[in-house]
């Protein structure tokens, strides 16, 4: 996981803010997500229930997770599966490309999954010399774009759709050039024309998992394209990638997270799709691979447990703090430079990794608390992410101004006298003016780019209401 | 909280920004407690919550004003304050500011259950049907996101509005943060620019002529962009009309 550009962030979202076109791609998440989880939320009466079943389930996973795994790892295996658990990224990497290797594969299809950008698995295959293909239309296209996914469930939702076809054109130089491109459904047919011959052609198909059932070993994938089946069912040889907090313990568990999942990620009561499987094809069965692995990739959750980040093990990966997050709405995910994006990635990032070039993420948040309202795990994002400001601050990894403007802050607010002294000569100066609302002032500059800074009334206030007490 | 007797003497927490900024507020309040019956006590020791420190991670900084605060406060009935952030710094987020001081967090919670938001105070604990402000016409309400999430205030407000005769209208995307955030406004000054334009746009398409809201740092923030944009909306308080006879012009505005 590269972050140098986490460190960017203000000069991503200044960028971000200023790109006509990724803002009218961005105008989507309001009126799919945001408006569709609203939908289904009012028409869903049990919905808080489900949340606390929910947060419940995860609670109990998380506090017994060794137990689970090790039930799952059983029971998956007694089915066919191998599993292999992965301590880090570099692991989980050379054991897939092992995998691959073993089955002489050329051509790898893959359904979305998260997990397998955070252990940056399509640049090392390729270096292995193998061919990934992503399945998912929106990853399709942002891997023909050469770009990391900007959504953890809608990776291409920065794209426009001319966009597309602008890719469509310069990628697939076998059609004619001439064709109709400017409809959804053109798109959509080509795209589908391209991947139906690499599903077919395919020696291993790699998948995620929404979920791993530690009672029966399954694994469970939610897609609304079918692309993970075909990816899961047509090669020889399927890999589940999948980290470790998302095993629940039975299939009553995995109907909970289910109602969750579709209701909180894109407003659906449930995804087109969703399939369970395990193992390998049995005698008589005519689809499922012959061949089958699980890589559970640990990466640093296990040290997240018994600390407060463990609450974020729970996240489902759904993405409704992403789409309801202001900050996240205006800027999209490739200004927070990391494989995870808006409030679960601000969080999770630094977790996973080291603090310091995330620095800025647990920063950028106004703490309006409307990830948490939306989370189904009711995951306290905004506690979470000013730990790490705590953490930013104690390591210093703060700006020398902002350290010392809140010492300042705090010596003044230690000392009434003195601080309401010093507001009476501050805005005495800033009413000079004669103006209510100032266009600039010293130090205000970046308050000042968007607004106008309103003067202080003066006068103060408690020293006179006690002056005045009896009236 | 709602079945408390309701306490005769309170202390009124007043808020930096109010006291630097728009003492105005701190006024109002005090006659709309005056004029609910109960009596007012405005300690002189007060400033800051910490609120800032807390949340640009300096927890040290916060602990000590906290302290300051809980000293100050904690031997009235019941504590004011006519600010949905400053009132959730103090009454969530103070007993966890001391989850590993156990002393500490147990005077935190006890002022933390007797502290209210100054709408929520009204309407919930004393129970106030009549204001004596009047303010006939329409007015567009921002309910900041402490207030709203931490706080759960939102129909108190309106309530006391409209027994000031006042029509009040929602901004669209009204759960949407405005983009204040602290020190979040200068930090990441471009995000938060973006945040307010919408809010101002949303607060002018309502065709009010008056925005109100019950926390001065969305305000301040709102009235800048607003003012920015040339609109003539006046940004006030909700105390302010909810007093009556406004005795400042609005955030942003000199007396003519
Ligand atoms: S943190 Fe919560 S809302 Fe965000 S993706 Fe995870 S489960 Fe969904």
């Amino acid at each position: 996981m590269t972050l140098l550009k986490s460190l960017e962030f203000a000069a991503n979202a200044r960028a971000a803010i200023a790109d006509p076109k990724l803002q009218a791609a961005l105008v989507n998440i309001r009126t799919m997500f945001q408006s569709g989880r609203a939908r289904q939320v009012a028409a869903t009466p049990e919905f808080e229930d489900l949340r606390e079943a929910g947060a419940a389930l995860k609670r109990e996973t998380l506090a017994n997770l060794d137990a689970y795994v090790a039930r799952f790892v059983a029971e998956a295996e007694a089915r066919g599966a191998q599993v292999h658990i992965c301590a880090d990224a570099r692991s989980a990497r050379e054991t897939i490309a092992a995998i691959c290797r073993a089955q002489g594969a050329k051509l790898v299809t893959k359904g979305k999954s998260m997990v397998t950008e955070e252990i940056g698995l399509n640049p090392y295959l390729v270096e292995q010399g193998f061919t990934p293909v992503e399945t998912d239309l929106g990853e399709y296209i942002i891997q023909l774009r050469n770009e990391p996914p900007s959504h953890i469930i809608a990776p291409a939702v920065h794209v426009k759709k001319e966009q597309v076809a602008e890719t469509f054109r310069a990628a697939h130089g076998n059609r004619p050039a001439d064709r109709d491109l400017s409809t959804h459904d053109a798109l959509l047919a080509e795209a589908r024309a391209e991947l139906r011959a690499r599903f077919l052609a395919a020696d291993v198909g790699i998948t995620g998992a929404n979920m791993l059932v530690a009672e029966t070993g399954q694994m469970v994938l939610v897609t609304n394209e079918g692309n993970g089946d075909l990816t899961q069912t047509l090669p020889k040889c399927h890999v589940v990638v999948a980290s470790i907090e998302k095993l629940v313990p039975n299939l009553d568990d995995a109907a909970t997270v289910l109602r969750l999942l579709g209701r909180s990620a894109t407003g659906q009561h449930a995804s087109s799709y969703t399939t369970l499987s395990v193992g390998t094809r049995r005698p008589g069965e005519t689809d499922g691979p012959e061949v089958a692995h699980v890589v559970l990739v640990d990466n640093g959750r296990t040290a997240m447990l018994g600390t407060p980040f463990e609450e974020m093990l729970r996240c489902i990966r759904c993405g409704a703090c992403i789409n309801h997050c202001p900050v996240f709405v205006n800027v999209g995910g490739h200004a927070y430079g990391a494989v995870y994006v808006g409030p679960m990635g601000s969080v999770l990032t630094p977790s996973l990794g080291d603090l310091d070039p995330a620095r800025y993420l647990p920063h950028a948040c106004t703490m309006c608390g409307r990830c948490a309202e939306v989370c189904p795990m009711k995951i306290p994002l905004p506690d979470l992410l000013r730990r790490l400001r705590f953490e930013t601050h104690e390591r210093k990894l703060t700006s020398r101004v902002s350290r010392a403007g809140l010492a300042a802050w705090t010596f003044l607010a230690e000392r009434p006298r003195l601080m309401r002294a010093a507001a009476r000569l501050g805005g005495w100066a800033m009413r000079l003016s004669g103006k209510g609302a100032l266009r600039r002032w010293p130090l205000a500059g970046e308050w000042t780019r968007a607004r106008d800074l309103p003067a202080p009334e003066g006068g103060g206030f408690v020293a006179r209401a006690n002056a005045n007490r009896g009236d | 909280m709602t079945d408390l007797p309701a306490p005769r003497r309170v202390a009124l927490f007043a808020t930096c920004l109010v006291e630097t900024m728009r003492p105005s507020v701190g006024f109002a309040t005090l006659k709309l407690l005056k004029a609910a019956g109960v009596e007012v006590v405005v300690p002189p020791g007060q400033t800051c919550c910490g609120q800032p420190q807390y949340n640009s991670g300096d927890k040290a900084g916060a602990k000590r004003l906290a302290r300051r605060v809980i000293a100050e406060f904690e031997r009235f009935e019941a504590v004011v304050i006519p600010s949905g952030s400053c009132a959730g710094m103090v009454r969530v987020h103070y007993p966890e500011l001391f989850e590993d001081e156990p002393d500490w967090a147990a005077r935190a919670r006890a002022l933390a259950e007797k502290t209210f938001e100054l709408t929520q105070f009204l309407v919930d604990v004393l129970k106030v049907s009549a204001v004596p402000g009047r303010h006939p016409g329409a007015v567009a309400y921002h309910d900041s996101c402490s207030s709203r999430r931490e706080m759960h205030v939102h129909a108190q407000p309106r309530a006391l509005l409209a027994a000031a005769g006042a029509e009040v209208r929602d901004v669209e995307h009204a759960e949407d943060c405005c983009g204040f955030g602290g020190t979040f406004c200068v930090k990441m000054a471009d995000v938060s620019g973006a945040m307010v334009d919408a809010k101002a746009q949303a607060a002018i398409a309502t065709g009010a002529d008056t925005l109100l809201a019950g926390d001065l740092g969305c305000l301040l923030n709102i009235a800048g962009r607003l003012k920015r944009l040339g609109s003539p909306i006046a940004v006030r308080h909700v105390a302010e009309v909810l007093a009556g006879e406004p005795a400042a012009p609005g955030i942003g505005e000199v007396r003519e």
